[in-house]
């Protein structure tokens, strides 16, 4: 692990915001991919998922896909974890050519997927047991991830004594307690309901000013996207292929008003009129 | 609060769990007696209750001495089905094509009478423990294997790729994740498992032993001994009963986090 991270580093908050430029970074941080595609093969022939995609995505950025059902995203994201080989192409993470699951990621699925029968601490400590990791050096950093999203107390409770929100929150706990590079979530608010999903948004925008990760995410929410993201890639329908990538003009840090910004609405707007055009095109 | 919580929460449990079966029972009981006495049935037919009770304590020690076998069989027939059904589980549930080439063959094996082939392991084995213990295995083998497959089975895959991305081993993410996820399905197929082991033992008896309740039940009907037949009845019943709580009991133990014990935990908490 690289010293200038260590553990608890995350804890004292970042004094102000990062700059995220296009051209930042370069291949040797953050994830490029390099004509990525995706073939499924099935009894009926091949399935095309996603057509050959290349875009990079800088150190510490907050990157969001959005897209249709099906588009093929989740591929991708099982593609950056290593779980999955693409087709063809290649894809470096941090300048290493994935081959196999690297464990320098987080994961964060739309389901919390807590195991019922580990308390929330030990579910969190997770990644620590799979990378055989020495437990004891992690669990103040378990902790302190608990802390930072307001779950502490709530360390020895298991997983179904709490609500959907909280369990949500420990499951970014458990990506981040391994202290990856890269968070990638997969539609991680989809099942909370609307006023949850608002107040998850504005703590995972905090959690990753605090850290420092680059996130990438998925969702189906237009609106979620452009309040998150530094950039958005919008995708099309099946076989997934990028339309476009945006840039989003919202200062940080970003409070729920910035919805209210006629900056949002305008490219929430114009997002929008991607899927209805293509639509109506098809 | 908490002391009433408790308070309430044992006469319930006493309400539910064994007083309203216990009173069930005795109805029963009382019913079969009435019966005997209207209809003048005589005893080499159905005995009556009391003729029962009075075999159950005048004998008690020889059929005492006569369960041992087949508890022992019954235990020894379900530990083999545990040590055996389990393994087979994950090899079905884990590879497609051991799946194709032994599942249809264990679903087919089940529809050969236990007790037409129960004969077999006499000549084979002699009339020892060995024949009841097969048997007994034979019958509790099958719902351990069927309910373990349906446990590994339904883990959810996002969970296991979750703990692979994190670089766990194949045995490391199947210890974490896979194992205890279906360790609620195992156990209620060990539960159907140890009834059926106490049916296969007792079959293993009919057919060629010279000790246990099985070989008891054989005996008294041929003397047309009835009240000592229902005895063993009840001692079977009773040894049934004893061996599905203990299963029950480890159950609560291993899995205290499902969702069927999760009110222990309320109360403990």
């Amino acid at each position: 692990m690289n010293p200038a991270t260590k553990p608890t580093e995350f804890d004292q908050p970042a004094a102000h915001l990062r700059l995220v430029s296009d051209r930042a970074g370069g291949a040797a941080s953050g994830i490029t991919l390099s004509g990525v595609s995706k073939t499924y093969r099935s009894r009926d022939g091949d399935v095309p998922s996603l057509r050959p995609l290349d875009f990079h995505i800088n150190e510490g950025e907050f990157f969001v896909v959005v897209g249709p059902s099906g588009c093929g995203k989740s591929t991708l994201l099982k593609m950056i974890s290593g779980l999955l080989a693409p087709s063809t192409g290649e894809i470096l993470v941090e300048g290493e050519k994935v081959t196999k699951p690297h464990g320098n990621v987080g994961i964060v699925f739309q389901n919390a997927l807590l195991l019922p029968w580990r308390n929330i601490l030990s579910n969190v400590m997770l990644p620590i047991d799979m990378k055989k990791l020495p437990r004891d050096e992690y669990l103040p950093r378990a902790k302190a991830l608990l802390k930072l999203v307001g779950l502490d107390g709530f360390e020895k409770k298991l997983p179904w004594q709490l609500s959907g929100g909280m369990q949500q929150r420990a499951s970014i706990c458990r990506a981040l307690v391994h202290d990856p590079k890269i968070m990638l979530m997969d539609e991680p608010f989809g099942a909370l309901d609307a006023m949850t999903r608002e107040k998850m948004n504005v703590e995972l925008m905090r959690i990753q000013r605090e850290t420092g990760k680059t996130v990438l995410l998925i969702t189906h929410s237009i609106p979620e996207a452009v309040f998150l993201a530094d950039r958005v890639l919008v995708m099309t329908e099946r076989p997934g292929a990028i339309a476009a990538i945006y840039d989003v003009p919202l200062p940080r840090p970003r409070s729920l008003d910035a919805m209210a910004d006629p900056a949002f609405t305008e490219l929430v707007q114009r997002i929008r009129k991607h899927f209805f055009t293509q639509s109506a095109l098809d | 609060m908490a002391e009433l919580k408790r308070e309430s929460s044992v006469s319930k449990a006493l309400n539910a769990a064994w007083v309203r079966p216990f009173l069930f029972l005795l109805f029963i009981v009382v019913m079969w007696d009435v019966t005997i006495r209207v209809f003048q049935i005589p005893a080499y037919q159905i005995p009556a209750p009391g003729d029962v009770v009075a075999v159950l304590r005048t004998e008690w020690p020889e059929l005492l001495r006569q369960s041992w076998p087949t508890t022992y069989a019954t235990i020894c027939g379900f530990l083999l089905s545990a040590v055996f059904g389990i393994p087979v589980a994950m090899l079905i549930a884990g590879s497609k094509t051991v799946e194709s080439y032994i599942y249809p063959l264990l679903v087919f094996s089940q529809s050969v009478p236990k007790i037409a082939i129960a004969p077999l392991f006499v000549v084979w084995f002699g009339f020892g423990i060995i024949p009841k213990v097969i048997s007994a295995f034979l019958l509790g083998f099958f719902p351990v294997v069927v309910s373990a497959v349906q446990g590994f089975k339904s883990v959810d895959p996002d969970m296991v790729d979750l703990a692979r991305a994190m670089q766990g081993s194949r045995f490391r993410v199947f210890c974490a994740v896979n194992l205890p996820h279906a360790m609620p399905a195992i156990f209620s197929g060990l539960k159907v498992s140890i009834t059926l082991a106490v049916v296969g033992a007792v079959v293993g008896e009919f057919v060629g032993s010279n000790s246990g309740i099985g070989y008891v039940m054989q005996r008294s009907i041929g003397t047309f001994d009835l009240p000592t037949m229902f005895a063993a009845l009840v001692i079977l019943a009773l040894l049934g009963v004893v061996l599905f709580w203990v299963v029950d009991r480890i159950e609560r133990l291993v899995i205290p986090w499902h969702v069927s014990q999760r009110d222990d935990i309320i109360f403990a908490s």
